[in-house]
């Protein structure tokens, strides 16, 4: 769980630098995608690389799900009989809300890659395919819709929240906060790997919406 | 000050269980819980009401022996064991629900009384050094450093309540665990067994039917002694350490 | 006989005492003299080394085939568990627990003594021995106490083999203090919670053994009696606190190591479930009780708040090395605030009164000392009855000397407790303490080999009338605890066991049967007797009693107005109880019923013992017996014996305890009027 969660972190911080290519335009971000199809060429066939990466997800993805279906029936298990009355005292919102917010994330996963890997809808035209293959156009209109602004926000906010938990914990998991001093950074970790990558993230589409980023 | 208590009754392992609901007055703020509880029972005994069957034994909060869910936490509000709780920090007309541990290995036998023997066979599973009596060698022929013998024996306060396993919201006995792996892994003296005992403890852990740890931390601030988190982090690492190397 | 030749070379250096007094008459009979029959002879400290070897050996083959019962799982008895069990018997460990790890022995603050001479201030087997003999005010016989201080050591091998995180230096070596009454630092320490750290590895030794198959453990089980067959203990009768259910276990030895009985005083540091029963049903059985007076209070307890108190707290008397205690020198500076009151207006009595030892003066001089400030009305804190019961622990010199941090370092944790139990802050307000019950050094007469008088049952840790006299001096009941359970026990028993295994008894015996059948009866008549008290409240009087009657002072009308309340309340207790509930499933009224039944008829007993040793010693201190200035006097020519009681019947139908005598002869140490001034 750990290791394929630390993984989904590198791949995010990625993903989030890459979106930021949003503010150097149109072209920029464009040739940034196409780029990404292009790594590793010609050694690697094209988009080789990339489905290196996508497989690598994808078997993380499997693996960290599994094994939260373990934790979250063995914790089923081990508490039948449930407090007519319980206080948490020492754990954040987002520690206890990791399985609901990990299912929250699956599932805006699942639209995110209709949105734009996949099936590539345009929300605001209805197309699919993106066949202008431009998609620095498709981002824009789909966020310049109010609606699909506040989707990508609340999304962001669940992984903001899972990242700022989980990279505590994988930390944890891993035995690397063995003193209050290592323990204490790694919270920091959690607050720092969750604010840069859920605020990178939401920088765009709310860059879009206000006009900040435009066709 | 009066109060009115929520009480967990079951008559037994079998019984389903339900809240009742009791009235006490005259309770004065030096007395502790458990004393307050006692004044319940001599009430209930003069009715002619069975008493609330409830686990204590040195009432010194050293023994591990008290338990209870106060109010929705481990040991109640404050960071000690229910029987040094005391009742000023409740106020006059208050409801205090009270409620056994639980968890699946730690079965309810009577009321707001648990089986907790699952501990003791987590215990036998490693939880030892293995020195048998007369076999000792001299104690300074071994010196230890300050330090790692310091964390050893903030560790080693555990007193095996079981509030870690109550407060969380997985079931998991981690914190537990993590304190006596942690305890004998700073001691020179308990190097020789170090990973095996992490392997069979986590082993029996997961088989006696405790949940697996998310590192919530809600253990940590239940737990009466203060056995920090990091237990937790070194179990983990020993165990990492112990499975690389074919343990 | 004293200054004569012993035909092992060694010389009385005391006569036998005579006793001339009778104070008891009337309340008992007399019965034979007794002596240890395996008493060890020659140079003292060759005793142990040479009994070791005298005993014989049982072959490894046959161990598995000897069953042994242990009732306790504290120090001594887990400590026993654990060792009988390497050692390849078949061990079955009971405890009323819901685990071994819970006996009481954990709440043992301050530390264990240990003749290592690691401090190199002049420590030595002997003078471990030593002062505990005199310590025990020349009570308890010298060969026990020479062999447990010649164990010590190899005590604190063992601990910190197991892993036990006991105190260290910065060099990484062990650390020692210095504890109530010696001048010397041989107590190793594990914070405040030293009793905790050494049952957790005793507790971790023995569940090793669970696992390996050599002990069985059954927690939540009470002994409620002794099974004697053909004149040997054979088992015990259990009954299982779940379920309900009686059980007959069977074996070819029993041990009990069950505590001490404080809680005869219903307020004491014992736990709520310390109680006396299997040493009771044993004694009823046929094994004395020896020296049942002997209590020792501490002086350095959490006074009592109130009404409701169900027991006492004990702060370890560590804090008394850098704690000052006082009381006011004015009645009326009693009420204020401590810290208004100025330097020349206190009376730090104990430094007055003995300006050697100060503050560190034997535990039942200090606690003396205390009841008599409180009496002459110079206590602070709450009003209990007519007094306030309370003296200042005043740590604000040991803060400006060495810092608040350091203070901290050493008693954080007793400081915490205080804290908690009080709502006061020690660091910024003296603490108030006050003596509360706290050890009983009385306890089953055993002999040499702990065996006591009844074949096949021996007896380890307080619950044996032990090592420590007629008072216990600090940090030493954890090394009793460990030293019969480690190291004497295992090395005795294999004497007896020599002989085994012994003829099968089976259930159907007819001893095996009326055992059963009396549990049985017993528990009944509990539930039948139907009236309107419950047995709690039975033992709340029978405390107070004890207390004013039995407690730091006691006199010769007091004890036998004492005799006659818990006569009276004896016989209202067994027409007025009130038991709810059933016998087949859990029931702590029961439980408690059984032990304050018990708890009354030994408290007779006690007071018999007190009225009849009309003399000062160690923790039992007549008022007929003290010297101008108000000191403890002994009377050796009447009294250097050991008070072995028998079962005589139950006093209600007529009965007396017989007293059997085994005078205490030294050959290593001459008896001298202890003087701390």
């Amino acid at each position: 769980m750990a290791v394929s969660g630390l993984l989904f972190i590198a791949f995010v911080l990625a993903h989030m630098y890459g979106n930021l290519k949003a503010f150097g335009g149109e072209d920029s971000f464009n040739t940034y995608a196409e780029h990404l199809r292009e790594i590793g060429e010609p050694m690697l066939p094209h988009e080789g690389a990339l489905w290196i990466i996508r497989i690598g997800l994808i078997v993380a993805l499997v693996v960290h799900v599994a094994c939260a279906v373990i934790l979250w029936r063995r914790a089923a298990a081990a508490r039948p009989v449930q407090y007519a009355v319980k206080k948490n005292t020492g754990s954040s919102l987002s520690s206890r809300t990791m399985r609901w917010g990990g299912l929250t994330l699956l599932v805006f996963i699942v639209w995110h890659l209709l949105n734009f890997t996949i099936v590539k809808v345009n929300p605001s035209s209805g197309e699919t395919g993106d066949p202008d293959h431009n998609p620095y156009a498709l981002m824009v209109d789909s966020f310049d819709l109010w609606w699909m602004t506040v989707i990508y926000l609340i999304a962001m906010l669940a992984l903001g929240m899972h990242l700022h938990h989980g990279t505590f914990s994988s930390l944890q998991t891993l035995g690397w906060t063995n003193t209050a001093t290592s323990r204490a950074r790694a919270r920091a970790a959690g607050w720092v790997v969750a604010i840069v990558i859920a605020g990178g993230f939401a920088l765009v589409p709310l860059s879009v919406l206000v006009g900040i980023i435009e066709k | 000050m009066n109060l009115t208590l929520k009480i967990w009754r079951q008559a037994g392992p079998s019984d389903k269980g339900g809240i009742h609901t009791y009235q006490v007055q005259g309770i004065s703020e030096d007395m502790s819980f458990l004393e307050m509880l006692d004044v319940l029972n001599e009430q209930l005994n003069e009715k002619g009401e069975e008493p609330v069957a409830f686990d204590s034994d040195c009432r010194e909060g050293i023994c591990g022996t008290c338990s209870l869910m106060i109010n929705g936490e481990a040991h109640g509000p404050e960071v000690t064991t229910t029987c040094q709780l005391h009742m000023r920090s409740f106020s006059d007309g208050d409801t205090i629900t009270i409620e056994p541990w639980r968890a699946e290995p730690f079965s309810v036998i009577k009321d707001l009384i648990v089986d907790r023997s699952a501990f003791d066979r987590i215990i036998q599973s490693g939880g030892f050094i293995s020195a048998n009596t007369g076999s000792a060698p001299e104690a300074n022929s071994v010196p230890a450093p300050r330090d790692k013998a310091m964390r050893a024996f903030n560790v080693a306060t555990c007193i095996g309540c079981g509030a870690c396993v109550a407060a969380c919201p997985n079931g998991s006995a981690s914190l537990f665990l993590g304190a006596k792996i942690t305890h004998l892994g700073e001691l020179p003296q308990g190097q020789p067994e170090r990973y095996s005992r992490v392997v069979d403890m986590v082993g029996q852990h997961d088989h006696e039917g405790f949940g697996g740890c998310t590192n919530i931390g809600e253990c940590a601030s239940a737990c009466p002694k203060e056995i920090p988190l990091d237990v937790i982090s070194q179990l983990n690492k020993d165990l990492r350490t112990a499975l690389k190397n074919g343990y | 006989m004293a200054g004569s030749t012993l035909h092992d070379g060694t010389t009385p250096l005391n006569a036998a005492p005579n006793q001339t007094s009778d104070d008891a008459h009337g309340y008992y009979t007399a019965g034979d003299p007794i002596a240890d029959p395996v008493a060890p002879t020659g140079p003292i400290k060759d005793r142990w080394t040479n009994r070791k070897f005298e005993n014989r050996l049982v072959n490894p083959a046959n161990r598995r085939k000897l069953d042994i019962i242990i009732v306790g799982t504290g120090l001594a008895g887990g400590a026993a568990a654990a060792t009988l069990g390497e050692a390849g018997y078949n061990v079955k460990s009971f405890c009323y627990q819901d685990s071994p790890r819970r006996a009481h022995s954990i709440a043992a603050q301050g530390g264990i003594n240990a003749a290592k001479n690691y401090k190199e201030d002049g420590d030595s087997t002997f003078r471990l021995f030593y002062d505990t003999v005199k310590g025990g005010d020349y009570r308890s016989r010298e060969s026990n106490v020479y062999r447990l201080a010649e164990v010590s050591a190899n005590i604190i091998d063992q601990c910190v083999a197991q892993g036990v995180p006991f105190a260290r230096e910065y060099g990484g070596l062990l650390d020692n203090r210095s504890f109530g009454g010696v001048q010397v630092s041989r107590t190793f320490y594990a914070r405040g919670q030293t009793g905790q750290q050494l049952l957790i590895g005793a507790y971790q030794a023995m569940e090793r053994q669970v696992a390996a198959g050599t002990v069985e453990q059954f927690t939540r089980h009470e002994m409620l009696e002794l099974i004697v067959v053909d004149g040997k203990a054979r088992g015990i009768i259990a009954r299982d606190m779940v379920t309900g259910e009686i059980e007959t276990h069977l074996a070819d030895v029993v041990v009990l190591a069950t505590g001490g009985y404080g809680n005869v005083f219903f307020l004491s540091t014992n736990a709520m479930g310390s109680n006396v029963t299997a040493a009771w049903r044993a004694h009823r059985k046929g094994a004395y009780m020896a020296n049942p007076c002997y209590t020792q209070i501490h002086p350095t307890c959490i006074p009592v708040s109130g009404e409701h108190q169900s027991k006492l707290t004990l702060m370890s008397e560590s804090l008394r090395n850098d704690g000052r205690i006082w009381v006011p020198k004015k009645k009326e500076d009693c009420t204020k605030d401590p810290r208004d009151i100025p330097e020349e207006d206190r009376d730090y009595y104990l430094e007055r009164i003995y300006p050697s030892f100060g503050n560190l003066v034997p535990r039942d001089i200090a606690s003396r000392a205390a009841k008599y400030m409180c009496d002459e009305g110079r206590g602070v804190g709450p009003m209990v009855g007519d007094f306030r019961r309370g003296v200042y622990l005043d740590f604000s010199d040991a803060i400006q000397r060495l810092g608040e941090d350091a203070v901290r370092e050493k008693y954080d944790n007793l400081f915490d407790m205080y804290e908690r139990i009080t709502g006061e802050n020690p660091y910024q307000v003296p603490m108030r303490i006050y003596p509360a019950v706290h050890y009983v050094m009385g306890g089953l007469w055993v002999d040499y080999h702990l065996q006591s008088n009844i074949p096949g049952l021996f007896v380890s840790g307080e619950a044996n009338f032990s090592d420590h006299g007629a008072n216990r001096l600090g940090a030493s009941a954890l090394m009793q605890g460990l030293a019969d359970g480690y190291f004497v026990l295992p090395n005795t028993i294999r004497d007896y066991l020599a002989d085994g295994p012994f003829e099968k008894v089976d259930e159907s015996h007819e001893a095996v049967v009326e055992a059963k059948r009396a549990v049985q009866e017993r528990i009944d008549k509990f539930l039948s007797i139907n009236g309107t008290r419950s047995a709690d409240s039975y033992h709340k009087e029978l405390g107070n009693i004890m207390w004013e009657y039995c407690g730091m002072e006691r006199t010769e009308d007091g004890l036998r107005k004492a005799i006659d309340m818990i006569r009276e309340l004896k016989a209202d207790f067994w027409t007025n109880l009130k038991v709810l509930g059933s016998a087949d499933t859990l029931n702590q009224s029961l439980e408690k019923a059984g032990r304050v039944a018990d708890f009354i008829e030994l408290g007779e007993l006690m007071c018999i013992d007190a009225l009849n040793r009309r003399e000062s010693c160690g923790g039992h201190f007549r008022a007929e017996s003290q010297t101008d200035d108000g000191e403890a006097l002994r009377h050796d020519e009447e009294f250097a014996y050991v008070a072995a009681w028998e079962w005589g019947g139950d006093s209600l139908e007529g009965g007396q305890p017989v007293l059997h005598k085994e005078d205490l002869i030294y050959t290593a140490i001459e008896m001298k009027q202890r003087s701390y001034k």
